[in-house]
C-alpha cells in the first residue's frame, strides 16, 4: 500500500466518521446523565432538511447550521416533556421521536428534493496539510469537521475536567443521591437531552450542507442508530467514542477503497464489523458485573421524579 | 387519491389497517392502481422516475383511475405483506418496482388470481403476473461511448449496488462499449451493497477518482456521485433520473427512465380487459430510456453518439451482438448473434475485459 492510499484513507475515514462523533458525543452526554433517547436519527434527519432549506433559501450556510442544531433542539425537547416531564417509557418515546422526525422531515422536505447547492467546501491549510499521512486528514477537512474537532475537546474537557461533567455523572449514577445533594437532577437530565438534540442536528446540518450537500429522504440511512451502537462500543467513554467514530467510519469505507485498488474483500461481512464489534463489547461488559456497573451509567432509561 | 406510510413501523401499521380502512369507502369505478417502492419518491433517482411515471398515469387518465403508493418497502418479508395488503383491499393493478420483490410478488400473484401484477426489472412470470424493465444497458452503451471518448485516464468507475444481472449486464455493456472506441480502457466496480445511501454513494465515487477514474457511473439511485465527480473535477454519468443539474460541469448525460408511457398503456389494457401476461422491455426505440446530453461533449462526438442512439433504436444495432467472450475467454454469446431477453435476463458473467471479480 502506498502513502498516498494511506492518506486517502485517513481522509475518508475522518469525513465519514465525523456524523457519528458528532450524534454519538451527543448521545454519550445524554446517557451519562441517565437518559436513553433512542430519537437520533429523527433528530438527524430533521436537522438535516432544516439545515438544506435555510442554507438553501437564505445562502447561509452557517446560519442553516445553527438552526439545524435548533431544530435538533426543538424536537429533544419534545423528547424532554414526554419522557422527563411525564415520566414516559423512554425507549418508547425514543423510537417515536424517531417515526415522527423521519415523517416530518420527508413533509416538511418533499419540495426541496433534487435541488442542489454548494455545501461547506474543504478549507486547506497550507503547509500542515502536507504533513504525510495524517495532512490532509486534520488540514484539508471542511469547516464543520474542524468543528467537530472543537467540540470533541470541549466534551472531552467538560465531561472529564469540570464539575459539570461530575455533577452529569452523578444524576446519571444515582439520581436519588444527587437530588438529597440538592442537585436539579430534572433539569440537568433535560439540558443534556438539549444537548444530545444539538448535536444531532449538527451532524444532520454535516450531511445535508457538507459530506453531500441535498436533501432527500432517509439520507442519514442509518447513522443515527450507529451512532447508538457506537456509544456502547465505547462504554460511554469520550476517547473511546471518538475512536469508535473513526473506526466505523473506516470501516464502512475500506471496502469501498479496496474494491476500487482491485482487492476483492467480501464486502458485506466488512460492512458488519461495526455490529459485531459492539456486541462483543456488550457481551464483554456484561459478562462482569462489576465492570458492567463502573462503565454504564447506573440509572439509564430509568424513569425518576423527584419524591420517589 | 394518494396514500403514503414513512418508516417500518408506521408502514406495518398503515398495512395493517390503512387499506382496508381507506380502499373500501370508494366507489369501484376507476381502476385501482397500486405502486411499491424501495426507495423514497424523493430520491431524486430510480424511485422518483417510477412516481413520475404514476403521477403520468394519474393525470392523462384521470377518473379513469385511482392510483397509491407505498415507499420505502424493504425487499423480503415486509414487501409480501405490503403487496397482499394491496391486493386484499381490492387494487385491480399493483406494480412493484424493484428486483428483490420477485418472490412476494409471485407468492401473492398466485393467492390473487383475479389481481393484475406487473413486476420491474424481474424475470419470473404467471398468468397475471408480467414483467418490465428498461433496456438501461442501451443508455449504458451510448454513455460507455461518451466515457471512451472523454476519459484521459483510462479508466472508468462504476458504483453498483446489487450483483444482480441488471447491474451486471449494464457492466458488461459499458466495457464493450469502451472495448470498441477506446481498447485498453478500464472500468472499476466498487459495489456498496445499497441502492440509496448517499454518503456511502458518495465515499465510493472519492474512492474511485482517488484511483485515477475520470469518469463516474452509478447503479444507484442518488445523485450524490454527481456532485462527488462534479467537486473533483471528473465526469459522471446520471442514472434514472436526469441528473445535470447537480454536476453541470460533469454530467456528460443521464440514463433516464421514463416509466410513464408503460404504465398508460398496461392500465390502459388491464381496463379494455386485454391485458397479458408479457415480459416487456422498453428501451431508446419507445422512449422508455431517455439520454440528454450535455454541451460538455464535443459536438462531432455527440453526433456520433446520437447515431449510435439512432441505430439502436432501428434495431440495426445491438450492444450484445456476438462474439462476446466472459472472462475465462469461453464464447457467450456467438459471432454475429445476438443475445435474447432471456440470455440478458440472465447475465451472471462479466465480459472478458472487464479487470475486476464478480461478489460471490
Amino acid at each position: 500500500m502506498d502513502i498516498d492510499l494511506l492518506s486517502n484513507i485517513f481522509f475518508a475515514m475522518v469525513r465519514t466518521g465525523t456524523p457519528l462523533l458528532l450524534v454519538a458525543l451527543g448521545e454519550m452526554v445524554c446517557e451519562k446523565s441517565g437518559v436513553l433517547n433512542l430519537g437520533q436519527e429523527g433528530m438527524m434527519l430533521f436537522g438535516a432538511v432544516t439545515g438544506f432549506i435555510v442554507a438553501f433559501s437564505t445562502g447561509n450556510l452557517w446560519l442553516g447550521v445553527m438552526l439545524a442544531m435548533a431544530a435538533g433542539m426543538l424536537l429533544s425537547m419534545l423528547f424532554a416533556a414526554v419522557a422527563l416531564g411525564f415520566n414516559a417509557n423512554q425507549v418508547a418515546t425514543g423510537l417515536a421521536l424517531t417515526i415522527f422526525g423521519v415523517g416530518l422531515s420527508t413533509f416538511v422536505g418533499a419540495a426541496w428534493v433534487g435541488k442542489p447547492l454548494t455545501g461547506f467546501e474543504p478549507v486547506v491549510i497550507p503547509l500542515l496539510s502536507d504533513i504525510p499521512l495524517i495532512g490532509r486528514m486534520l488540514f484539508a477537512q471542511d469547516l464543520l469537521i474542524y468543528l467537530s474537532f472543537v467540540l470533541f475537546a470541549l466534551v472531552a474537557w467538560v465531561m472529564l475536567k469540570t464539575r459539570i461533567g461530575l455533577i452529569v455523572q452523578a444524576v446519571g449514577e444515582n439520581p436519588d443521591a444527587a437530588s438529597a445533594m440538592g442537585l436539579p437532577v430534572l433539569r440537568v437530565r433535560t439540558l443534556a437531552v438539549l444537548f444530545g438534540g444539538a448535536m444531532a442536528g449538527l451532524a444532520g446540518a454535516y450531511l445535508s450542507l457538507a459530506y453531500t450537500p441535498m436533501w432527500a429522504e432517509n439520507m442519514t440511512a442509518g447513522r443515527g442508530w450507529i451512532a447508538l451502537a457506537l456509544v456502547v462500543f465505547a462504554s460511554w467513554r469520550v476517547f473511546r467514542v471518538l475512536l469508535g467514530a473513526y473506526l466505523f467510519g473506516l470501516a464502512s469505507i475500506i471496502h469501498l477503497v479496496a474494491q476500487g485498488v482491485g482487492l476483492s474483500i467480501p464486502s458485506n461481512l466488512l460492512a458488519m464489523l461495526p455490529y459485531l464489534a459492539t456486541i462483543v463489547v456488550l457481551v464483554l461488559l456484561s459478562r462482569d458485573p462489576i465492570k458492567t456497573r463502573l462503565f454504564a451509567p447506573v440509572s439509564l432509561g430509568k424513569p425518576w421524579q423527584p419524591g420517589h | 387519491m394518494q396514500k403514503k406510510s414513512k418508516k417500518p413501523l408506521l408502514r406495518a401499521l398503515v398495512a395493517a389497517l390503512g387499506f382496508s380502512a381507506a380502499m373500501s369507502a370508494s366507489a369501484a369505478d376507476p381502476l385501482k392502481v397500486g405502486f411499491v417502492y424501495i426507495g423514497p419518491i424523493g430520491d431524486h433517482g430510480w424511485t422518483y422516475q417510477h412516481e413520475q411515471g404514476r403521477k403520468m398515469l394519474a393525470e392523462q387518465m384521470g377518473d379513469k383511475v385511482e392510483t397509491s403508493f407505498v415507499e420505502n418497502v424493504p425487499e423480503g418479508a415486509d414487501a409480501e405483506r405490503v403487496i397482499r395488503n394491496m391486493a386484499k383491499s381490492g387494487y385491480d393493478l399493483i406494480f412493484t418496482t424493484s428486483f428483490g420483490y420477485m418472490n412476494p410478488t409471485l407468492k401473492v400473484a398466485k393467492q390473487f388470481p383475479k389481481v393484475t401484477f406487473e413486476h420491474a426489472t424481474g424475470y419470473k412470470q404467471a398468468k397475471n403476473l408480467g414483467t418490465y424493465l428498461s433496456r438501461s444497458y442501451e443508455g449504458r452503451y451510448v454513455g460507455g461511448y461518451l466515457a471512451a471518448k472523454m476519459t484521459k485516464t483510462k479508466k472508468i468507475g462504476y458504483i453498483a449496488s446489487f450483483p444482480i444481472p441488471e447491474v451486471i449486464r449494464d457492466i458488461n455493456s459499458i466495457q464493450l462499449a469502451l472495448d470498441k472506441y477506446n481498447p485498453g480502457t478500464e472500468i472499476k466496480v466498487v459495489w456498496v451493497n445499497s441502492w440509496f445511501d448517499p454518503g456511502k454513494e458518495s465515499d465510493a465515487a472519492n474512492a474511485l477518482i482517488d484511483q485515477g477514474v475520470d469518469v463516474v457511473f452509478q447503479h444507484t439511485d442518488s445523485p450524490a456521485p454527481i456532485q462527488t465527480a462534479e467537486r473533483r473535477g471528473v465526469y459522471a454519468v446520471g442514472y434514472a433520473s436526469d441528473m445535470q443539474h447537480f454536476g453541470p460541469k460533469a454530467v456528460l448525460t443521464s440514463i433516464v427512465n421514463n416509466w410513464g408511457p408503460h404504465y398508460i398503456k398496461s392500465a390502459q389494457a388491464v381496463i379494455d380487459g386485454n391485458w397479458k401476461s408479457q415480459d416487456y422491455w422498453g428501451g431508446l426505440n419507445d422512449d422508455t430510456i431517455q439520454l440528454p446530453i450535455s454541451d460538455l461533449v464535443p459536438a462531432d462526438v455527440k453526433a456520433e453518439a446520437e447515431q449510435i442512439e439512432a441505430s439502436i433504436k432501428s434495431g440495426e444495432f445491438h450492444p450484445f451482438t456476438g462474439p462476446i467472450k466472459d472472462q475465462s475467454g469461453a464464447v457467450k454469446i456467438a459471432d454475429g448473434v445476438v443475445a435474447t431477453n432471456a440470455e440478458l435476463a440472465s447475465m451472471n458473467y462479466y465480459v472478458e475485459n472487464v479487470k475486476a471479480e464478480l461478489p460471490k
